[in-house]
């Protein structure tokens, strides 16, 4: 008998499991609506709302479909939508941060007093606001992660210290006003037309190469790739939506024949931006994989060599960090810094966004892009009722229900995969 | 016979005043399925918690291919080629089979992922092991049945140049023809040259597969025999008093 003891598949020889690749298009039709109906739904869900309350606002109010709203609709959704993207770090964990809110009024309020109070340039205020935002996630982290509290508690005192904290800065509640240009720009100013689609078909580009090369390495070693349809359906996709927001936000909004207002708005690209960075760290960096492996299955990954407590510390400060950039957005849509920054709903706003985008509350499954779609959502329905002229009671309670449907949505798909298996 | 690839001598091993392990010896073979068994509370999960470097031995030595090893933490064991595949499998059911097999471990070109190669690797490591049953390597562990993901975990054992694996009761929570499929795959390791360590409750499954059979018996080595050798009901006899007719330990009073 031989002592080898070498690892006989690693020097395997071209060996593939039998092709999966069944029927085609239609197969991958069908294997999509087998995935939805596994539970597993994905975008469905707020791309579904995001048409529906199209249509319903749009006929309540001919306003809500215009080229001034959608510009409105989308500056308005800057804060939430970065907030959310923060939140799916922790919701992956299974964990949540209910001080993200007020996290993200104290990083304004240390931005406002570096900026007006003390003169100081834009980007020490936002290296300092971020700073904050980091050292706030490092607490936060520290406390569930090593300490061992519930991540319920430890940011529900934060949701309370919080909101005193932004009470002491700002010298028990006076608002400070913002007057720095950079910073009001965000929310306010407008990309000139031709920037927009410059950046609209770098967008589509972009994304259509790097689809290409994946597809490209994949077929060329032998692995499963996309059917070209299904990648050429994607860029024309993208390619569709992007010319279309960018054609109707280059259109002439002002009512006001002495100065113009058309452009795409500032904030859409800085989204843009921090969707790709964050999408390219879960998906394509061990770090971001580590994250789901913790959501899915703590003990496993800990088996697995993971230093799980750096993870959840690191989801964490990266939460803290985006609602500190949320607060730059917040206060540059305001123009100013008072203690209801970040307060009041925000925070439930930004949850809301993730979870109807798709992320799941039990941990281990969500995308950065479903803050996006989920925040589109959210902000619809606050736009839109506002349009129809709705009180505020009636818009809090709408928006508490949608978090609801958008709860029952994941337990329920929840339910469905674990039935399936 | 070459070297035993795992060689443990005199392993001595207490938790405070309680005496689990006394004096075992166990020698496992490349190319072999050494079946461990032994009832509830004989001191088998604390041996394989031993190899594995999660406990740290007491006194006693232990050899790989002949020569001795320290093993302190299980980073060490891995270093020596030794996989454990537990009972509760330890699989994130929200990731696919290739995320899984790489977990802690992933192949990188620069700061990214490389999943091309990570999936061929998966791919081939589960064909040279003739697993068939899994549609895609791509699939969520959460859509496999349990002997499926059985099948994942020993191929996440057998990816990385481990030399002995050991298996924790893997057939304890499978019906009768996914039991089948793993005890296949049990065989087909060892036929590919890894030392296999089985432990298991079923005497129809250490029949079936194992070359060696090791019963420990209140934390002592009864006795390591050949599968051959011995019958069903003095494997049983040797679990239930520790000895079984000239097989087993002496009795204590005998030799006096």
């Amino acid at each position: 008998m031989s002592t080898t003891t070498t690892n006989p598949y690693e020097t395997g020889e071209k060996v593939a499991l039998p092709a999966k690749d069944d029927g085609g298009l239609w197969g991958y039709l069908r294997s999509y609506g087998q995935r939805v109906r596994g539970g597993d739904m994905g975008a469905l869900p707020a791309v579904l709302g995001i048409i529906v309350l199209s249509i319903v606002f749009s006929a309540a109010r001919p306003s809500f479909l215009t080229p001034l709203n959608f510009a409105n609709l989308l500056t308005q959704a800057g804060p939430i939508v970065v907030l959310g993207m923060g939140l799916v770090f922790v919701l992956l964990l299974g964990e949540i941060d209910l001080s993200a809110g007020f996290a993200s009024g104290v990083c304004a309020a240390v931005l406002a007093i570096m900026l007006t109070t003390h003169g100081f340039p834009w980007y020490v205020g936002v290296l300092a606001a971020i700073v904050t935002g980091v050292v706030i996630g490092l607490l936060l982290g520290f406390l569930v992660a090593k300490v061992g509290i519930p991540s319920f508690v430890v940011t529900l005192a934060g949701f309370l210290a919080f909101q005193g904290t932004v009470l002491w800065l700002l010298k028990e509640g006076t608002n400070i006003s913002i007057r720095d240009e950079v910073i009001i720009s965000l929310e306010n100013e407008y990309l000139p037309p031709t920037v927009g689609w410059a950046l609209g078909a770098l967008t589509v580009l972009g994304f259509a190469a790097t689809q290409l090369i994946q597809q490209r390495n994949r077929r060329r070693r032998g692995l499963p790739a996309l059917l070209w349809q299904v990648v050429t359906f994607r860029v024309v996709g993208l390619a569709v939506l992007v010319g279309i927001a960018v054609a109707v936000l280059n259109e002439e909004r002002s009512r006001n024949a002495l100065f113009s207002l058309k452009g795409v708005p500032i904030v859409v690209p800085v989204i843009g931006v921090l969707l790709l960075l964050w999408t390219f760290v879960l998906r394509r960096t061990a770090f971001g994989r580590h994250i789901y492996a913790v959501g899915g299955n703590r003990e496993a990954a800990r088996r697995a060599g993971i230093a799980v407590d750096r993870i959840r510390i690191s989801a964490f400060v990266i939460c803290s960090a985006m609602a500190a950039v949320s607060g730059i957005l917040a206060a540059s849509m305001a123009r100013s810094v008072d203690p209801n920054t970040g307060g009041s709903n925000v925070l439930l706003y930004g949850v809301a966004a993730a979870v109807i985008g798709g992320t799941s509350l039990f941990g281990g499954k969500g995308r950065v892009l479903d803050a996006v779609l989920g925040g589109l959502v959210i902000t619809m329905i606050i736009n839109g009722m506002g349009l129809v002229g709705w009180s505020s009671a009636y818009k809090y309670v709408a928006t508490g229900i949608v978090l609801l449907l958008a709860a029952s949505v994941d337990a329920f798909s929840r339910r469905r995969s674990a039935a399936s298996s | 016979m070459g070297t035993p690839l795992l060689e443990l001598r005199g392993i001595n091993k207490s938790f405070g005043p309680v005496q689990v392990l006394r004096d075992v010896a166990l020698t496992v073979h490349p190319g072999e399925v050494t079946a461990l068994i032994g009832d509830n509370g004989a001191g088998k999960s604390t041996l394989v918690k031993c190899i594995g470097g999660i406990y740290p031995i007491d006194s006693g030595e232990y050899l790989m291919e002949g020569k001795p090893v320290h093993v302190h933490n299980p980073r060490d064991a891995a270093s020596h080629g030794v996989e454990i595949v537990y009972q509760d499998l330890a699989l994130c059911d929200n990731l696919d089979i290739v995320q899984n097999m790489f977990l802690g471990r992933e192949k990188k070109s620069g700061m990214i992922l490389d999943e091309p190669t990570m999936e061929q690797l998966a791919q081939q490591t589960l064909a040279g092991l003739s697993v068939r049953t899994v549609k895609s390597v791509r699939q969520q562990v959460s859509s496999l049945s349990g002997g499926q993901r059985q099948t994942v975990a020993i191929a996440k054992a057998v990816l990385w140049n481990s030399k002995l694996v050991i298996l924790d009761e893997p057939t304890a929570a499978l019906g009768v023809a996914q039991t089948q499929q793993v005890l296949e795959l049990v065989r087909r390791l060892a036929d590919n040259g890894l030392a296999v360590v089985l432990i298991s409750h079923n005497m129809n499954d250490v029949f079936a597969v194992s070359d060696q059979i090791a019963a420990l018996y209140l934390g002592r080595m009864a006795a390591q025999v050949k599968t051959s050798d011995v019958t069903h009901s003095q494997v049983v006899e040797l679990i239930t008093s520790g000895r079984s007719g000239t097989l087993g330990l002496v009795e204590e009073g005998a030799a006096a």
